[in-house]
Formats: structure tokens, C-alpha cells, sequence
């Protein structure tokens, strides 16, 4: 079984929000000094998933990154999990790409690579979670989509996806090939250990660019993307926070119940 | 030149009746179409969706487009998708809304990859910019840390998924006049590839997580599932539901379709009860709606306090029980 993992190295959504700049002219987020990026959260979830399909089926896990040159660690750390390759593509025409453009670089280099039966995704991403990536490029393939998937496995020629619904989950079927976005509930992702940091540590990740996938510039063009970023600010939160205390904390848990107890 | 007119909005039925955000949609729809001096159109699927066509114009739509066919009864991705480019591409509308539903959510983006349009998710506010007429879309990013604005210069249709209870739902009004119109293109069955095998609806016990009044939600800092029960106590004793950060229900102390956040459930209360959590944005963004925040951590510089109305700063395991038992007391009255 031959699967494809997209991933995305992201800033870290675990930073304290105190942390969190942005500039307001270029509408992008200041990358704060001292705190790596990350694989998206998702993303690192589809990994889990595709080694699990892995360790069932055998086969084969190639993984891509549309970013910069620093991507090449979110690969080496799917390797580390159990991906076998992975490709970081590169170019300065790839930068800032709303997700038409994305899913239309991800394509071109999923034809290139070929041979595939699943193409997995992260349900979103952990920065600006557009949630529309993985879609998006199944329609570019023109081939069947799973979103927020929980659970999937390979039944024949189909992969059968548990996926979430808002009061509870659906089981459905579709042909391979496929692409399939993975969800959090898919599970905790395995701790990379031994021998595979070794493999990943040592693993060269070639760059593409964009003549390398035959991406047409027109087709990353800025003035052809489909949506814009107007603004980008930091709500202000007008919240003033009493806090409310006691000669103990149990007394300070009765003077706030009778505090609430209007509201209820 | 441009051709696309109007705003559609993409309906849901819940139990034989329009969902509530599809009653939200109708409200934004209104204004937005009425802003640009053009119709608000509504898509139903489904066979129960015949019967709501003066539903739908009661609330504002112009009108009110029913594809009928059964295999629209529940979900499906392939056939949904179908079912709505085809009338995309009948209609071609200048706008179209989604409700950020597990429906709106699959099918908007796939609809959006078919048609090349411009989609915005998640939106908390759309407006209609007066000078290009362009529809404005509002969202928050980095799981909230941000609000971006979004536009689509050319592609078309806008669209945009809203999240639930955002605005208040259109006002009904019975004397509105609009019209029924049924879908008579049979959808391409050689298309629909997914098969939906079971739907599985996992009761939780008491109140819904997005209907309840008073929500006790619970983080890292609860340490354990049997912890996590006490929380459960306190929800039960002002009749509420419980909620869980992603690391609560990563853990398994509460089960997945019980997380409040960015990538779970949206809620907003009368009363939030956040305990032994820290506040990251991405759960904040799942109740900052509620009117009223309540925070127990021990961490006094926890980001919780910074939304929160009232907080204790403390260890929750002595601040808990005495709550429980304070309402306990009285509810007895």
C-alpha cells in the first residue's frame, strides 16, 4: 500500500499567547526567536495513521511539505515516526499561497510522485486552519475524499474511514485511490524512537522546486488566487477577572457560588 | 462580465425541521443580499425537505430550491457535492453560506474545489464592503490568536461556513412572499463513490453540550478520568454538561465528541465553568461566547483569567467539592 502524507511545519500553537505578534502590514505573524516550529498537530495525526496502515499492510510512506528549507525537519520527523521519504518543496513562488494554490502545488507533486492509494491530510492547519486543502487537491486528482477521519483501515480495494459527526461517528466506504483528512480523535501519535532517529537523522530530503513538479507560474500567480487576506489583527479582550478569595479556598468556592448563584 | 448574482445559502434539516443554523444563515443571507439589491435562494436535499419550502420563505428567502431525491436523505459527500454544483451552476450565485457543521465543513471545501471559488471557514462575521461590494469574511486563525479578514477579488462563488449561534436566527415572518422550485436534474449515480455503511449516534447522558446552560469543562490539570468525574458531579448538580480541552480528550477522560475548542465544539452558556486548565486559544475559541466565565487554576498567570469573569486561584481539588456542595445546597433550597 503506497501512501502519501502532506504535512505543513507550523509555529508552535502551544506558545503562550503573550508570545504571539503579528505585523499588521504584512498580514503574517511574527515567528517569535527561541521557539522551533512544529509538524501541524493534524498533520502529525495523518502520519500516525499512515504508519499504522503500514504496520498492517506494508508499503510504502512518502511525505511533502510545501515550506521552506527548515520543512525538511517536520520530514525527518515523519521518518522518525515511520514514513520511508519525503520530498520539502521549495520555491519562492510557493510562498504565501492561498489553499487553490497549495492544493494545486501538493497535486503536481503527487503526479510526479505517482503510484499512490491514499493520499492522507492533517483536517486542518494548526495556523491559519483554512480546512480546505485536502479537498481541494482530491478534486484536482479527481479522485473520492474522507474528511475527519477517526479510524481508517484498508478493506480490498477501499479504504473504509470512521469518521466524526457532530453527535457521534459515520463508517464510510470509498475506492482507492483516495484522500483522506485525519481528525485528532484518530489518536496520540507514536513517540519516534532508536534506529529511526538514526534512519531519519541521517536521511537526505531532496527540495523541489517548481519547475522540478512542472507548476506553472500563472498558476501561482498572486493576482490569480482565489482568496485574500485584507487584515490580520489581535482582538483585544475587554474581560476584567475578579478574583475572588477566602480565609480558605473553600470558603472563597462559597463566596463565589453565591456570586453565580444569580446567574443560574 | 460577471454574471453570478445572489446569495444561496446551503440548508440543513434537523428532525423534519430547518436546523438552527440554517435559520441563522437565512438571517445573514437576508442582509447581505438586501445590502447588494439582489435574492437570498435556499437549496433543501432530502425527501422531508418538500414540506419547508414556506419555512424557508418565512424566514427570508427569496427562493427555494428542493432536491428531493432520497439518496439526499442523509449525508453523502458525493451526491451532496452533485446535488449543489449542479444548481451552482444553474443559479450561479454571486455568494453562498454554509453553517461550520460536519456537513458544512465536508461539502463546502470539495463544492469550492469544483467550482473555483473562495472560501472562507469558520466565519464569526460577513459584511458587504461598500465600495467593491465584495463579501468580507472574518475568521479566526492561529486557533484564534488572530482574526483575519478575507475577500475573493474574482472567484466566484464567495463562500463562507459560519459558526453556530454567531448571530441571532432571522425573524420569522408568515406574510413573506417567495417562491418553490423544485430540482428536477436527477443527480449522476455513476458519480457517487462514497457509501456511508452505518451512522453511529453516540448518547451522551443528560444535556447536549451545545444546548446546555451551564458547561464545567476540564484540562490537563484534572490529572485523571476518575478526576475528570467530579466534574461531572457539578454539571449534574446545576443541570449542565461536561467539556474537555483537546489534551482532556486525547487523554480518554472525556470522549472526543465532548471537546470544547477551535477543533471541537463551539459552545456559549450563561455559565462556563473552566477548571484546571490553562486557557490556550484554541480552547478559548470554543466559549468565549458564554456569558459568563468562570476560571479555578492554580496558576494565577494562566491565560484563562485574562477571558475569565470571576476566578479562584487555587488548587481545584479544595475549591470543587465545596462548589458542589454549596449549589447542592441551594438547589435544595
Amino acid at each position: 500500500m503506497n501512501i502519501i502524507v502532506c504535512v505543513k511545519q507550523v509555529l508552535d500553537p502551544e506558545i503562550p499567547p503573550a508570545k504571539f505578534k503579528i505585523d499588521p502590514e504584512t498580514k503574517q505573524v511574527i515567528a517569535p526567536s527561541g521557539v522551533p516550529p512544529v509538524i501541524s498537530v493534524y498533520d502529525e495525526r495523518a502520519v500516525e495513521a499512515a504508519c499504522r496502515l503500514k504496520d498492517k499492510h506494508k508499503g510504502k510512506i512518502t511525505v511533502i511539505s510545501i515550506g521552506s528549507e527548515k520543512a525538511s525537519d517536520v520530514i525527518k520527523h515523519a521518518i522518525s515516526m515511520g514514513a520511508d521519504d519525503g520530498f520539502v518543496l521549495n520555491d519562492a513562488a510557493f510562498e504565501n499561497l492561498d489553499s487553490f494554490g497549495t492544493a494545486y502545488v501538493l497535486g503536481k507533486a503527487i503526479q510526479k510522485i505517482g503510484g499512490y492509494d491514499l493520499i492522507l491530510c492533517g483536517r486542518q492547519a494548526a495556523d491559519w486552519g483554512a480546512g480546505q486543502v485536502g479537498s481541494i487537491l482530491a478534486e484536482i486528482l479527481g479522485i473520492p475524499v474522507v474528511t475527519l477521519a477517526c479510524d481508517i483501515e484498508a478493506v480490498d480495494q477501499n479504504v473504509r474511514v470512521k469518521r466524526i459527526v457532530n453527535d457521534g461517528y459515520e463508517v464510510v466506504e470509498a475506492p482507492m485511490p483516495s484522500l483522506v483528512t485525519v481528525s485528532s480523535e484518530i489518536g496520540l501519535p507514536r513517540l519516534p524512537a532508536g534506529m529511526r532517529l538514526m534512519i531519519a537523522r541521517k536521511k537526505q530530503i531532496p527540495v523541489w522546486k517548481a519547475q522540478d513538479i512542472g507548476a506553472e507560474a500563472s498558476q501561482l500567480d498572486k493576482g490569480n488566487a482565489h482568496t485574500e487576506i485584507t487584515s490580520l489583527t489581535v482582538p483585544t479582550r475587554k474581560t476584567e477577572c475578579e478574583i475572588v478569595t477566602g480565609d480558605t479556598l473553600s470558603d472563597a468556592a462559597v463566596n463565589l457560588v453565591s456570586k453565580l448563584a444569580k446567574l443560574i | 462580465m460577471d454574471n453570478h448574482k445572489g446569495v444561496l445559502v446551503c440548508g440543513e434539516i434537523a428532525e423534519g425541521q430547518l436546523a438552527p443554523i440554517t435559520i441563522e444563515l437565512l438571517g445573514v443571507g437576508r442582509k447581505l443580499a438586501d445590502e447588494l439589491g439582489e435574492e437570498l435562494s435556499i437549496l433543501l436535499m432530502g425527501s422531508k425537505s418538500g414540506g419547508l419550502g414556506q419555512e424557508a420563505i418565512a424566514y427570508g428567502a427569496d427562493n427555494v430550491y428542493i432536491a428531493e431525491e432520497s439518496i439526499l436523505d442523509a449525508y453523502n459527500s458525493d451526491a451532496y457535492t452533485q446535488a449543489a454544483a449542479n444548481l451552482c451552476k444553474k443559479i450561479v450565485p454571486s455568494i453562498m453560506l454554509f453553517g461550520h457543521t460536519d456537513i458544512g465543513c465536508d461539502l463546502s471545501p470539495r463544492l469550492n474545489g469544483r467550482l473555483g471559488g473562495g472560501l472562507a471557514m469558520e466565519c464569526m462575521e460577513l459584511s458587504i464592503d461598500p465600495a467593491t461590494k465584495l463579501l468580507v469574511s472574518t475568521r479566526p486563525v492561529f486557533g484564534g490568536n488572530a482574526h483575519a479578514t478575507m475577500v475573493s477579488k474574482s472567484a466566484r462563488p464567495q463562500m463562507a461556513t459560519m459558526r453556530a449561534k454567531t448571530v441571532p436566527p432571522a425573524e420569522r415572518n408568515d406574510a413573506r412572499q417567495g417562491k418553490v422550485i423544485p430540482v428536477e436534474d436527477k443527480l449522476d449515480a455513476s458519480a457517487i463513490k462514497v457509501r456511508v455503511v452505518e451512522r453511529i449516534k453516540e448518547e451522551v447522558e443528560g444535556v447536549k453540550l451545545e444546548d446546555a446552560e451551564v458547561v464545567v469543562a476540564g484540562g490537563r490539570g484534572m490529572g485523571t478520568a476518575q478526576n475528570f468525574g467530579m466534574l461531572r458531579e457539578l454539571a449534574h448538580v446545576l443541570g449542565g454538561a461536561v467539556g474537555g480541552t483537546r489534551v482532556a480528550c486525547d487523554e480518554g477522560w472525556a470522549p472526543a465528541t465532548l471537546q470544547i475548542g477551535q477543533s471541537g465544539k463551539v459552545v456559549s452558556p450563561k455559565l462556563y465553568i473552566a477548571v484546571g486548565l490553562s486557557g490556550a486559544m484554541a480552547h478559548i475559541a470554543g466559549c468565549l461566547g458564554s456569558k459568563c466565565i468562570v476560571a479555578i487554576n492554580k496558576d494565577k498567570e494562566a491565560n484563562i483569567f485574562n477571558v475569565a469573569h470571576f476566578g479562584i486561584v487555587g488548587d481545584w481539588k479544595e475549591v470543587l467539592p465545596a462548589m458542589t456542595a454549596k449549589f447542592k445546597e441551594l438547589k435544595a433550597g
